[in-house]
């Protein structure tokens, strides 16, 4: 009796789907890695940056040298994104649409600051605009400073988070073809029409997860921002510099309040995309079609 | 709008698609362009379009050499294989696109595009359904969408690729039907592109049979099929068979024995001999085609017979009606009613 039972619960389970023990030790074991790996650091983090009080926390983050980290890493982002996003649409439209000779070695391209340490591509600006190059001082005599400022960070935050929005939209782009843009075009829309009308619409969704890692990796980057910067306090020390700044002097708490902050953000940037798939699943998952 | 293909070359990456390429287009047929896939079709429905251009050669709309215009001056509908809906628009805003991106000065009012799209969607028969997306269409909607989509601009020449090729069999039938209603009504030049002969047969007023880049037959149905002028149009058009033959002394030979069939002003030589399965007789005499069957199959109506003629082993295919007693026996005579000969390949 039993063992007939047994084999008709076996006979409704489809052949893709294991046994329970299988399954809960399956999700035991990805809740507990991730609890290990995720939440437990998070937890850290938000637990010392409080340790002191909210108002040590907030004092800390209302500190000068604070804010114009948190200033400089918004305006670096500020920057860095959109270009980014220029970038990306140009590359993958160009990529997506068109044959030509050296795509394939276009696409590795892409990948490169991927697969490039976040360290080397510092060390490259170094090279390239430093006092021993050639550009450096040709561009310093013109009242420009690359290096140990502004816009030797952008410069690096660009390289390092480019490949986001081009990753994104590529194969989007590509299972989407050239048939929509036709179409366009033979109702009579100009390029621009189509372009905003039609091959816009089509990626919107895609460009908006690229908009959101590549922020998220802009406001987070260090290795290759380290390298560049300088580290001049209250000038060029983005928001994860200060953070190991204050942490290397031994200032747990201001160094744990503004790590709580990127961490915030990055929390914030995955409500938002989880947001915006749930409030609008439907229309992606049409876009997809 | 008359439509004049004039000596037209297309190369891909110096890989021709089409060689010398003339073809005439009647202001309001529905015409065809038939073959099979790599026969450069779809290139010339392209070229018309504008979606590409002509490596040599001039295309005329009219009077006006529009080899030069880009698509959107062209002012053609295009009608994609997989439709090539706008998703993220609803249908109302799919068939008004084409107004709407119109310059200020030739674009309708608002209350005008939206009237016009109604009323197509109406010609379509899609009537309620205008806040749908494309996604919640089925296959033949959407097709039907499409063409309301091509028709709002009111297109000087309508142009369908392989418009049915994604439907379903039943789905095919009926939409072919209704496309010929519409075109009979509204009138426009209409070329579209099949590799389907039954569609193609049905469909058109003439069609042109084109294969490796080349146009072999135009004329209407009727003439392609009863008299085709190459052995490609004979093989692709319809049923056929074939059999090498030897012309002598006005008659028709096949190893060594004259088969009956008169051979007109055929040169003397070896020849191919054409003829339809269906379109045969079954004689008792000596001069005739006569074979051992090989396979006998029943194909609804009818009885497939593969007879192999003489000892080289050449077959040829016959039908006849599934009762004929003639279906039971190993050996088989007849001679084609209608037949063509073509100068041995």
């Amino acid at each position: 009796m039993a063992t007939k039972l047994r084999a008709r619960l076996k006979r409704r389970r489809s052949p893709t789907s294991e046994s329970r023990p299988v399954q809960l030790l399956l999700i035991g074991i990805s809740l507990l890695f991730m609890a290990i790996i995720l939440v437990l650091p998070l937890y850290a983090v938000f637990h010392e940056a409080l340790s002191k009080g909210i108002g040590t926390f907030f004092a800390a983050l209302g500190e000068h040298d604070a804010q114009a980290a948190i200033r400089l890493t918004l305006l670096v982002a500020a920057i860095a994104v959109p270009l980014n996003v220029v970038f990306g649409l140009a590359a993958s439209w160009a990529i997506a649409k068109f044959e030509f000779k050296g795509k394939a070695f276009l696409i590795t391209l892409i990948d490169l600051p991927f697969s490039v340490s976040p360290v080397i591509s510092g060390l490259v600006y170094v090279l390239l605009f430093g006092a021993g190059s050639f550009l450096g001082p040709f561009l310093k005599s013109y009242g420009i400073e690359v290096l140990f400022a502004l816009p030797g960070i952008v410069l690096a935050t660009i390289f390092v988070t480019f490949p986001f929005v081009a990753r994104e939209l590529i194969p989007l782009m590509q299972d989407q073809g050239t048939g929509d843009e036709e179409a366009a075009l033979s109702l009579g829309a100009n390029g621009l029409q189509t372009f905003w009308r039609v091959t816009l619409p089509n990626i919107k969704w895609g460009l908006l997860y690229g908009v959101l890692l590549c922020n998220a990796r802009a406001m987070g980057e260090f290795g290759a921002v380290a390298v560049v910067s300088g580290k001049i306090r209250g000038q060029t020390t983005t928001m994860p510099l200060q953070v190991e700044m204050l942490y290397n002097e031994y200032n747990a708490t201001a160094a744990f309040a503004l790590a709580s902050l990127l961490a915030l953000l990055a929390l914030v940037t995955l409500v938002l995309k989880s947001a915006l798939e749930w409030r609008f699943g439907e229309e992606i998952a049409a876009g997809n079609h | 709008m008359e439509v004049r293909v004039q000596n037209v070359r297309k190369e891909f990456d110096r890989f021709p698609a089409l060689h010398d390429v003339s073809l005439d287009i009647h202001s309001g047929e529905l015409i065809a362009l038939l073959g099979p896939s790599g026969s450069g079709k779809t290139t010339l429905l392209r070229l018309i379009a504008g979606l590409e251009m002509p490596t040599a050669g001039k295309i005329f709309f009219g009077d006006t050499d529009a080899s030069e215009k880009t698509v959107q001056e062209r002012n053609i509908g295009f009608v994609f294989q997989h439709y090539a809906l706008f998703r993220h628009m609803t249908i109302l805003e799919n068939i008004s696109f084409g107004l709407k991106v119109r310059p200020r000065s030739t674009r309708p009012p608002n209350g005008e595009i939206r009237r016009r799209a109604m009323e197509l969607l109406d010609l379509v028969q899609l009537t309620g359904l205008e806040k749908r997306y494309p996604n919640q269409l089925s296959g033949g909607q959407r097709q039907r969408v499409a063409l309301a989509r091509a028709l709002a601009i009111e297109p000087a020449v309508l142009l369908l690729d392989e418009p049915f090729g994604a439907l379903d069999a039943q789905v095919r039938r009926e939409l072919r039907k209704w496309l010929r209603e519409i075109h009979d009504r509204t009138g426009h030049t209409t070329v579209f592109v099949t590799h389907d002969q039954e569609e193609a047969l049905e469909l058109s007023d003439r069609l042109c049979v084109m294969s490796q880049g080349k146009i072999e037959q135009v004329g209407t149905p009727d003439t392609v099929y009863d008299h085709p002028t190459s052995p490609f149009v004979f093989g692709f058009i319809g049923e056929s068979s074939t059999l090498p033959v030897t012309v002598e002394n006005g008659e028709l030979w096949v190893g060594g024995r004259a088969i009956g069939v008169p051979a007109g002003d055929a040169t003397p030589g070896d020849a191919r001999l054409f003829f339809r399965p269906h379109d045969v007789e079954l004689v008792e005499a000596d001069a005739s085609l006569a074979g051992v069957v090989s396979t006998s199959r029943r194909v609804g109506g009818t009885r497939r017979v593969e007879l192999e003629i003489g000892g080289a082993g050449h077959h040829v295919e016959v039908d006849l009606p599934f009762d004929h007693p003639a279906g039971e026996k190993t050996r088989l005579a007849f001679r084609p009613r209608r037949w063509k000969l073509f100068p041995a390949a």
